[in-house]
This record gives structure tokens, sequence and C-alpha cells, in this order.
């Protein structure tokens, strides 16, 4: 292991909170603070990931810096879907979950360009629902689908437990995500335009991929992601290991900066 | 107004493998070649930082821009086709090297039953067995194994293939080109497990080389670093046999040959006074929207089964197939494949993420007619295999089948499985049925307003058993490799776009010495033009229980002799 986290050269949030006079009791909302705003509230210490280690033991909320939004702009819909995709992926005693991996600003990133926009799909009409084995038909592209995604999760969630969708306990939470998975929530918007159950895929494979993807992509920070199931990332080559008639570890190595704990020898 | 080039002696539309072999074979036999490729120059130098599964392999960087072109699909007739408007069961080629960029590696020859299938399965069983009643239209290729072994070997030899003898295969003329790759704990496990069950294990044929090499072209290969990250990447080693290390240079070195990247091909021109003649292909230069025409003397359609059979048809060469009444050939026979396997789960951890895009090993009992079908319900069978090619964290999340896909059970049960299971699945073969073919789609245009392929295609019956049958085997040796737990895969039920399966998509321009079933004779020239060539796995007449590339190699080599020789001597090749 490398003994440098990924974080020390970030700005820490202890630090930032302290410059701005904030006390770490009522951290919600404000413009200023959107960033922080949801970020494993629920969460206990969470000191067993590397990137808290310097951290941990206060009650301030842990969990990844601010590294600035671009898809995002409203800090209510940004909790919101962070709270979506935590549930997804939560933090349990198998290691930190979507949230302190920094999967929604992977997905804030994805949804301001290619990915969002469906740059390199087929978006000529007509549109018409179609059979599953046919595949996407939304009218939607992905940017516009969690827009809609995130204000019908707290429609359904006004309508069945009379509070926004952040504000509702995870099992609640889950509830309303079965909804959309299997096809009952209300999307408001007829099917040829998209399916509730479209939005709960993407949700649902943004949330592995923010999960897993390369930290070059804003998730999978500090490479937990990967340590958790023994991914090495990026290695040059395994020809002189492969043989190994046990499993081998190996510190996990970013493709780019060998600042994320890797040890740069492939 | 097209601006018109300069004649030339050969035009290969589309520069993948079959664009790759056609056009070397053709610049070394002397002719001016000219390689039309919709997208772009790219090489070995372009894969420095491939290793990010996001970007390639989920992201699909490397292949079809389907914003603008795809096919439509749907199950059956009484569906409304409806595009494909993302990737996934296939992932199409595009740009220099096409899909042999980021294949595999997987480099099996077909067997002899596969091209005379019609004929083995009557002798054997009798023409029952057949079934042409209930829609199955199996029929042979016109060409023998035996034909096609020089151009196999060929091609292994341009590729390096590494390997060892199968006991189950057709005849060889040569051994592989080189080893077989290292043998692994995993594969070690299959092996045994494999053996004491009666059956033949031996090392997959590989593209990913044990060793360099260097092909009768001059060109070198690299050796295979075992990095885990080939199928739907580039090699940054130039370890992986593809187009780009192997025929493209090959060819350019000729001094014969030239590349014309952006340029699409959107029309075959024909001769308004000899009908047995085509005289060029019209292009549009995809970064200017400029359209020009390139004469040529002979014409090769190299540009993968959808790509081949809509050129045709909107060129208005041939007669598009009619499910109703059977008449046409052109879109009949389109076949695919059906996977059946079984997953185990086990104690111990394995290297998982390690590997290579032909790691792996098979055998070849339940292939072909290697079994006896008498007491079955279906027609051959399929190459039982285990791979370890490397697996990926966000695509690999393997769950039993209770398991909730999202939460914390998912969670826990993706993290350990990821090193904790070993798959073993056979790839069935898939024979052609009157209801699957290939049309044009009159609603959906691509990007230069021609109208989209349109795909009908779904499972038959024969696929089902045949899926569930290799499951079952499949089951029997991860339980024999001593797993803790087995599961076997869910019966198939239609065939759906959405998952990933194979890029292994075949016919609708398929090969034949009958012109009343076939596109083009068995040198793969148009039965009604002389100088119009057409080869890739389109011309495969059904799809075997094997990866298609050593196939689609060979016809692509027997293709090119036959573009020599009509070069030479013109007229007709299947009049010997
Ligand atoms: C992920 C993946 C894994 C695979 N693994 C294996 C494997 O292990 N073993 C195996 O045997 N096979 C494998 N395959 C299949 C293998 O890649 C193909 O069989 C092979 O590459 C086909 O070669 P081709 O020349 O026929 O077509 P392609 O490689 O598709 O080349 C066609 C070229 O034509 C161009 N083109 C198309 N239309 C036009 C047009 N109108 N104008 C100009 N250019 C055009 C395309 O851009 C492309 O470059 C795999 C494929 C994929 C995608
Ligand atoms: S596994 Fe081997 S052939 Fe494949 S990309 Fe890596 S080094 Fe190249």
């Amino acid at each position: 292991m490398a003994e440098k986290g990924p974080d020390e050269k970030q700005f820490s949030r202890r630090d930032f909170l302290k410059t701005t006079g904030v006390a770490t009791g009522g951290i919600i909302g404000g413009s200023l603070l959107g960033g922080f705003v949801g970020f494993n509230m629920n969460g206990d210490s969470g000191g067993d990931t590397a990137q808290n280690d310097q951290e941990s033991g206060g009650d301030i909320a842990q969990g990844q810096q601010d590294p600035g939004r671009v898809f995002f702009h409203n800090d209510a819909e940004f909790e919101t879907i962070s709270q979506a995709m935590e549930r997804i992926f939560p933090e349990d005693d198998m290691g930190p979950g979507a949230i302190t991996l920094g999967a929604p600003y992977f997905l804030d990133m994805q949804l301001a360009g290619q990915y969002g926009n469906n740059t390199r799909e087929y978006m000529q009409g007509p549109f018409y629902a179609g059979e599953t084995t046919q595949g996407y038909q939304a009218r939607l592209r992905r940017a516009e689908l969690f827009r809609l995604g995130i204000e019908r999760l707290n429609a359904e969630a006004n309508e069945q437990f009379d509070d926004d969708f952040s504000n509702l306990d995870g099992e609640d939470q889950d509830e309303i995500l079965t909804r959309f998975q299997e096809g009952e929530a209300d999307l408001g918007v007829p099917e040829d335009t998209a399916k509730p159950e479209d939005f709960f895929g993407l949700l649902r494979s943004a949330t592995i991929e923010g999960v897993y993807a390369d930290p070059l992509y804003r998730g999978n920070r500090g490479m937990e992601g990967w340590k958790m199931k023994n991914f090495p990332g990026h290695q040059y080559q395994y020809i002189d290991r492969i043989q190994s008639d046990s499993m081998v570890e190996i510190d996990p190595q970013p493709l780019f900066g060998g600042d994320h704990n890797g040890n740069g020898n492939g | 107004m097209a601006t018109e080039m300069d004649r030339v002696d050969v035009v290969t539309v589309g520069v993948g493998w079959t664009g790759g072999i056609v056009a070397a074979e053709a610049a070394k036999a002397g002719l001016q070649v000219v390689g039309l490729e919709r997208g772009r120059e790219r090489g070995t130098e372009d894969y420095q930082h491939i290793h990010d599964e996001y970007k390639y392999a989920i992201r699909y960087e490397l292949m079809q821009d389907v914003s603008k072109e795809t096919l439509t699909f749907r199950n059956s007739r009484d569906q409304r086709a409806l595009p494909m408007r993302q990737l996934g069961s296939f992932l199409l080629g595009e740009n220099l090297g096409g899909a042999g960029t980021h294949w595999n590696g997987q480099t099996w020859r077909f067997l002899p039953y596969d091209f005379e299938i019609r004929s083995m399965t009557e002798e054997r069983y009798g023409s029952e067995k057949l079934r042409d009643d209930d829609g199955y239209r199996v029929q042979d290729w016109g060409i023998t194994y035996d034909e096609l072994e020089p151009y196999f070997d060929q091609f292994e030899k341009t590729a390096g293939i590494s390997g060892e003898e199968n006991p189950l295969s057709g005849p060889r003329s040569n051994p592989y080109p080189t080893p077989p790759m290292m043998k692994t704990r995993i594969l070690e496990m299959f092996e045994e497990a494999s053996s004491n069950l009666g059956y033949d294990p031996i090392m997959m044929p590989s593209a990913n080389l044990s060793e360099q090499f260097e092909n009768p072209d001059g060109q070198t290969i690299a050796a295979c670093q075992y990095c885990g990250f080939c199928e739907r990447f580039g090699c940054e080693y130039g370890a992986k046999s593809s187009p780009e290390v192997t025929v493209i240079p090959a060819a350019r070195e000729t001094g014969n040959f030239e590349v014309r990247t952006h340029s699409n091909v959107v029309e075959i021109l024909t001769d308004e006074d000899d009908d047995s003649q085509v005289t060029g292909v019209r292009y549009v230069d995809t970064r200017t929207g400029e359209e020009f025409i390139q004469p040529a003397d002979v014409v090769v359609l190299n540009s993968y089964v959808f790509n081949n059979y809509k050129l045709l048809r909107v060129s208005d060469i041939g007669q598009q197939y009619d499910p109703e009444t059977e008449e046409g050939t052109l879109g009949r026979n389109y076949c695919y494949q059906i996977f059946g396997g079984a997953t185990g789960y086990f104690d111990e951890q394995f290297n998982t993420f390690m590997g290579a895009g032909a790691l792996g090993m098979a055998f070849d009992n339940y292939n072909g007619d290697n079994f006896d079908h008498s007491d079955l319900d279906f027609l051959h069978g399929g190459n039982m295999a285990i791979t370890q090619t490397g697996n990926r964290p966000i695509a690999t999340n393997t769950i039993r089948p209770d398991t909730p896909s999202w939460g914390s059970e998912f969670k826990k049960e993706s993290i350990e499985n990821y090193t904790r299971t070993l798959r073993v699945q056979g790839q069935g073969a898939s024979l052609p049925h009157k209801d699957n073919y290939i049309d044009l789609d009159d609603e959906y245009t691509d990007a230069y307003g021609i109208p989209l392929v349109q795909l009908t295609y779904n499972f038959t019956d024969q696929d089902v058993s045949a899926q569930k049958y290799l499951a079952e085997k499949a089951a029997e040796v991860v339980e024999e490799m001593g797993a803790n737990e087995v599961v076997v895969d869910a019966e198939i039920s239609d065939y759906s776009i959405v998952p990933y399966q194979s890029t292994h998509n075949t016919g609708g321009t398929v090969m034949g010495d009958d012109p009343e079933t076939s596109v083009t004779n068995n040198w793969l020239q148009h039965w009604d033009r002389d100088n119009l060539f057409v080869v890739g796995a389109g011309s495969f007449v059904h799809n075997s229980g094997y990866n298609p590339t050593a196939t689609v190699g060979a016809l692509a080599y027997r293709c090119a002799e036959g573009v020599i020789r009509f070069a030479e001597e013109g007229g007709r090749l299947e009049e010997e």
C-alpha cells in the first residue's frame, strides 16, 4: 500500500467547513455547500475507508470533497440522485457506497457530455414504445430523462409518503425505486417518450459505472470500488503472474497519475 | 456533382480483415487497389491508454457510431421494426481494421460437417431430420472443408495463430504457426474435469500470440502480455493479430494500395449497357459531405454482413428474399448464435482479472455431428469452452438468480463472486429458418438519407433445445471442477437486441453452387455481376458452433484468389 491517500492533495472538507464558519450540525441546503449535502449523512464514522482516515472520528458527515458540478446546478436535484444512487450501491460492511465513492459526480460529468446527449446513438424519430427485446426507444436524451426521473422520484415520494425523496428513510426510498424498476411508477409522460423502467435501468447502470470506472471519471474514489473487488485496475501485463496457483493481490493502479495509491510497477 | 476519380483495378468497400486480406493479396499480385473505409485511420499507437473499461467496453469508443447508421429490428413480421438506438447484442466495427481491432482472437476453423451439413445429415439420419417442413432451410455451402483448407492455413499463418492439434476438427495440412498460450490454474481445472468426463480438451486457437512471430508477408506480431484488456480494446503491444498489424501494412508496402478513410460508400454503380458488370462505387466524404465516384474494374464488398447486404439492395443488384414466397436470395439465411452454459461458485479466489482475449480451453465433443443426434430434437451443437479473458468490474457482476439486482445484497454477492465464479459455456450453432432474414426498412434512414437495414429474427425451437442441452453439459463440467454450487443458464426465449451476445452475425449474402439459393458462387463472385465480389460472415450459409473469423479469413483468401484470377482472365469463375 502506498502511504499517500488520494485526498491529501485535495481540498479538505473539514478546512472548508472551518473557514466558512458553518456549524457541522446543520449542513442542509445552501448553494455554497451544495456539493456536500447528503454525503453519507446517514453513515457512521466511515473510518474504514482510506480516504476518510484523516477525518474520521468527528461528527462531520463523511464522504468525498466536492470536485465541482457541471450538470446538476440545483442542490436538491443532486441530493435526490445521490441518495438514489446510494440505495443502489449502499455503504455497508463490504465498504463504501456510491456517495463516498463519488458516483454522483461521475454521473454529473457524464450527463453534461456525450453520454447525457446520446451523441453516438440513433435519435431520429419517429418514436414508438416497442417491445423490451427492441431496447431503449425513448425520445428523451439521458440528460432529460434523469431530470424527469428526479422530478418523478419526488412526486412519487410525496404522493406515497408525504415528503421529498431525500427526506425518506432507506426502506421507503427502496420502495419507490422498486416502483420505477417494475414500471409501476408514473413518469408523467407517454410510453413512447420514456418508461419508468428506462430511468431505473440507467440509474442502476450509471451507479455501477460510477463505482467501478477509472478514477479519471471522478467516481471510484481512491480506487475503493476496485479494492472491494480485488480488481487491480490498469496493469501493464500479467505475463509473469498469470500462472500462479493462488490468487495474487495487487495494489490497484489507475490509468493516469500514480497518486491514486498505485505503485506504478504494473 | 460527384467528382470522378482515376480508375483503379480493384476497389474494396471497407478495410477490416476481409478488406485487408483482399487488398494485400491483390496488391501483391500487382493490381492497383483502393480501400474505401468510412471510419478513420488508426493503429497500435492509438491504444496507449486503452485499459479503460468505461470508455472502450461500456461506451464503445472503437465501434460503429450508430447516430449515423444502425439497423431496425423486430422478432417477427407482425411486429413493428424499431431502430437499434444503441449498440448491444453485437458490436459493429468501424474505422481502419474494423471489428478486427477489438476482437478477442479466438480463431476456430469450422468443421467439415458445416460445409456439407445437408448432405451429411441426410446420409446419417435421413432427410426427415432436416425438418424442411418446419421451415428450416439447411443447405450445403457449395464448397468443402478440404477445398477451403489451404485458405484456412493461409489465414492462420498470416495471423500467426497459437494453438494445438484438435482431435475433433478437420484435418490440417500444417501445425499452428505458434505454440499454444500459457495454461493457467483455471484452465487446468477445466482440462482435468473435462478429461475425467471423457472429453478431448485442447487449448483454444488464439490470435493473441504466445510468442513473437514474423508472418509470411514479413509482418511482425508481438507476444501477448496477458493484460486482460483484449475484447473490445485494441492491443497496445501489437500482440493481437489485427488487420492493422498484418494485412494492411503488407498491402501498403507493395506501393499498390491506397486507403481512403472517411469515405462512406453509398452505392455500387452498374453499367447501363451491360448488366453483367458493375463500374465502380459512389461514396461520400464523411467530413466534407462531398461525393465521389471511384471507377474500378473489380468491386469487392468487405463492409460486414449488414452493409454488404445493404449496398447490394440499394444498388438494386440481385433479388430480395421474400419470406412469403421464399423467392429471391438477397437477405435470406440470416443466422446468429446461442450460448448454453453454467456458472460455478467456489470458495477459492481466482485471478479472474488477468487474462487474454483468446486464453481458454475447449472441447468439440458436442459440436457439429461429433455426437449422435438420433434421439435429439436439434441438429449441430457447440464448442464447449472456458475462457480467461480478464473480467472487468463494471461489466462483471455475477449474482445468484434469486439475488436482487441492486442494494446491499447485490453489492455483497457481486463483489464476492467477482473472483469466485467460473463459467463454462457452449457456443451453439444456429441454422437458417425461412422467417429469419434481412430486408430494408421503409421508415428509418441513415445519415445519408438511405434506408436502414431491417432485421427480422428470433430464436427457433432448435435453438431452444440446443441451448438447453449445451447448458446441461456445461453444468456437469463445472460440477466436476469442484464448484460448491452450480447455476445452469435459464432457457432462452425471444431473441433480444439489448444484451451483448456475440458479433457473430451471419448470412444475408450467402455463397453456394446454385443461384436459386445463393447470392455468390464459391469464389464469392456475385451470380449476376461478374466483376463484383461479396465476402464476409454474410457469405455463411448457416452459423457454426464457433467464432467466425478463421472461416471469414479463409473465405477472404479464396475471394482474393478469385479477384486476381478474374482480373487476369475475366468471365465466370465457377466454370472451371
Ligand atoms: C467484441 C468482439 C469480439 C469478437 N471476438 C471474436 C473472436 O474471438 N473470434 C472470432 O472469430 N471473431 C470475433 N469477433 C468477430 C470478428 O471481429 C469479425 O468476424 C471480423 O472482424 C469481421 O471482419 P470483416 O472484414 O468481415 O468486417 P469488419 O471488421 O466489420 O470490417 C468492415 C469494415 O467496413 C467498413 N464499412 C462498413 N460499411 C461501409 C461503407 N458503406 N463504406 C465504407 N466502409 C464501410 C467498416 O467501417 C469496417 O471497418 C469479435 C467481434 C467483436 C466486435
Ligand atoms: S491480452 Fe494480449 S493480445 Fe490482448 S490486448 Fe493484452 S497484450 Fe494484447
